[in-house]
């Protein structure tokens, strides 16, 4: 039992509390707080798995971005503040068989892997460097993967990267937004339009 | 969590407890780990209470003079100077009242998230050269990551106070934060384009130098607020630095003349300072980014820290540098409190169009113009230098010692692509 393993599963415990929280909660916002609990504790595990980019992504978009538009989207729609969401009796059967069905086939597939297939290849633990630019082994994956998703990938084989998958997502992106904008738009101006109609 | 914990002092404490059996129990590299973190924390902590502390007195002293009054005089002999901690003390007395219509759990917890929040962005200051809580690669996007996560805070705070001027102090504050970020992030990414690299400690060592006798520039012409696209984007980024610590004029949280005190409303005793306390720490950190990464951080500009590093004094040049950079951003911090005290708040609308109409656009045009200035002065001048003012071969050097990770430092892309062109 080594100190990385104890927070390891300390946060690996806060991130499941938070999730079983968000389904047990009946106010919106303290699901919403759990919510935001679970997925910081994820962004924790990133860390301490030496993936450091990904971490701070976590934080950046899901803690930041998603949940606050979750706030928005959730919190001003409700008819009043501390809105209680009750499930009926059904839905939770229904719920909680689904996610019995789920489990199981996480844990079907946890069995199936050959966990240690990949130990030779795992970046070695406990390089700690005094300065910055470290190797990706050590931790410090910002690089390879900027030079990765800008084309370059000079330790693979063609050297080439991933510049065009990511191209596609970011137009996906400018699309969905777009789109999005243009359909919101729409609404207002039919009900606008149906509004000065009656009046 | 390598890359992201204290290093050198890790090094110094793993070799004194090779022996101790609580350290064995819990990996020595982890325990070593562990007490570096404790040292640099409270060291953190420091920096983090202490200049807060000093710019709520500044606050009041600077309000007092622009509005021609003295502020506080006698606290602490002369000048107020105890003034902070003199409020410190009626603040913890007083009652931490949670209001019958208030989720109480959350109530009292958000401003604790707003505390920690803005604390952990104070890991990725560069103090000094190396001096820096946690010199990871992700720096700065990290920290950017972590002072978005204040806006929590605030609508936990209003959202759970139960009260209607707390829950529209908490939603305008939202809506402020989430459009002000994006301009300030791209204006953020503009010195990190051209340094190649997103660690502020690196960013900085970039933008330092000495005097070359050849060439009779100052080195603080190395600094970005002298190149021509980053000079422009320093005045953007602080402006949506300004909004994002929600001052004033973009103070709309919290609106005395409209809202009470916005998401503050309700709150009361040490909750109350909290929020405070983390305001101005937020203050500071957003500064300490601006000196970072325009302003050359510690370097002072002539060549000092420089030279007394170069001829050994190496802990008196950090030293020197770590009051420079603490100097500079106190500056900012203090034309935060001018503007405040100057400029009359403007209107929730007035401060989506100012940000949506003006500030994306003008951080968007500002990053395509860094991206393609190096570009224009490599093809046309055959000089592929960013910076007139390269005086020293700092960047020259640094680049050079970069070497050794086989992929060129000092924007890889940029060179790979000018290579591609000839």
């Amino acid at each position: 039992m080594t100190g990385e393993q104890i927070l390891f599963g300390l946060f690996a415990l806060l991130a499941c509390g938070g999730a079983i929280s968000v389904v047990l909660c009946q106010s919106v916002v303290r699901m919403a707080f759990s919510l935001i609990v679970s997925l910081a504790s994820v962004s924790a595990l990133f860390f301490l798995l030496n993936a450091d980019f990904v971490g701070a992504t976590q934080l950046m978009v899901y803690v930041g971005g998603t949940l606050v538009l979750l706030i928005f989207g959730v919190m001003l729609t409700a008819s009043s503040p501390f809105v209680r969401i009750r499930t009926s009796p059904a839905e939770g059967f229904l719920a909680g068989g689904i996610g019995i069905l789920f489990l199981a086939l996480v844990a079907f597939t946890i069995g199936a892997v050959d966990w240690d297939a990949t130990t030779a290849k795992l970046p070695a633990p406990a390089t700690v460097a005094t300065a910055g630019h470290n190797s990706a082994e050590s931790g410090n994956t910002m690089r390879p993967l900027a030079l990765a998703l800008a084309g370059l990938r000079p330790d693979a084989p063609g050297g080439s990267g991933y510049l065009l998958p990511f191209e596609i997502v970011s137009m996906h992106l400018l699309v969905v937004l777009v789109g999005a904008a243009y359909i919101a738009r729409t609404k207002r101006n039919a009900r606008s339009a149906a509004q000065s109609r009656a009046g | 969590m390598e890359p992201l914990l204290a290093a050198s002092l890790t090094d110094t404490f793993a070799g004194h407890l090779a022996d101790c059996p609580v350290a064995e129990w819990l990996g020595v590299n982890f325990a070593a780990a562990l007490l570096a973190a404790i040292v640099h924390v409270a060291l953190l902590g420091a920096f983090f209470g202490v200049p807060a502390g000093i710019f709520i007195w500044l606050e009041r002293k600077v309000s007092g003079r622009i509005q021609d009054r003295l502020g506080p005089t006698r606290t602490g002999g002369r000048f107020g100077w105890l003034q902070s901690l003199a409020d410190g003390i009626k603040l913890l007395q007083k009652e931490d009242l949670t209001p019958k219509d208030a989720d109480g759990f959350l109530f009292r917890l958000a401003p604790y998230v707003v505390v920690v929040a803005s604390f952990a962005a104070f890991l990725f200051l560069p103090f000094s050269d190396g001096w820096i809580g946690s010199n990871a690669d992700v720096g700065l996007f990290l920290m950017l990551a972590m002072l978005s996560l204040e806006v929590i805070g605030v609508i936990l705070a209003g959202y759970c106070s139960g009260s209607k001027w707390a829950l529209f102090g908490a939603m305008r504050e939202a809506a402020q934060m989430i459009s002000y970020e994006i301009p300030m992030a791209i204006c953020a990414l503009i010195p990190i384009v051209m340094a190649g690299t997103l660690n502020l400690n690196e960013v900085v060592r970039l933008q330092s130098g000495a005097w070359n006798p050849e060439m009779p520039l100052p080195p603080f012409l190395n600094w970005n607020i002298f190149h021509p696209v980053a000079g422009v984007a320093f005045f953007v980024y602080f402006t949506c630095a300004t909004a994002s610590c929600k001052r004033a004029p973009f103070d709309l949280a919290e609106a005395e003349s409209e809202l009470v005190a916005g998401f503050l409303t309700e709150y009361s005793g040490f909750r109350w300072s909290l929020f405070f306390l983390a305001e101005y720490a937020s203050m500071f950190a957003v500064s300490g980014i601006a000196a970072a990464l325009f302003l050359g951080g510690w370097d002072d500009g002539f060549g000092i820290v420089h030279g007394l590093k170069q001829s050994g004094y190496e802990f008196i040049g950090n030293t020197l540098g770590m009051g420079i950079f603490c100097l500079k951003a106190s500056k900012l911090v203090f034309l935060q409190i001018w503007v405040r005290w100057t400029l009359p708040r403007i209107r929730i609308d007035q401060v989506m169009t100012t940000c949506l109409k003006y500030l994306i656009p003008m951080a968007c045009t500002l990053f395509l113009a860094a991206v393609l200035y190096p570009l224009i002065l490599a093809t046309a001048g055959q000089r592929p230098q960013i910076l007139p003012g390269d005086s020293s071969g700092e960047r020259g050097v640094s680049s050079a010692a970069a070497s050794a990770d086989d992929v060129p430092r000092n924007t890889p892309v940029t060179t790979v692509m000018v290579e591609g062109m000839e």
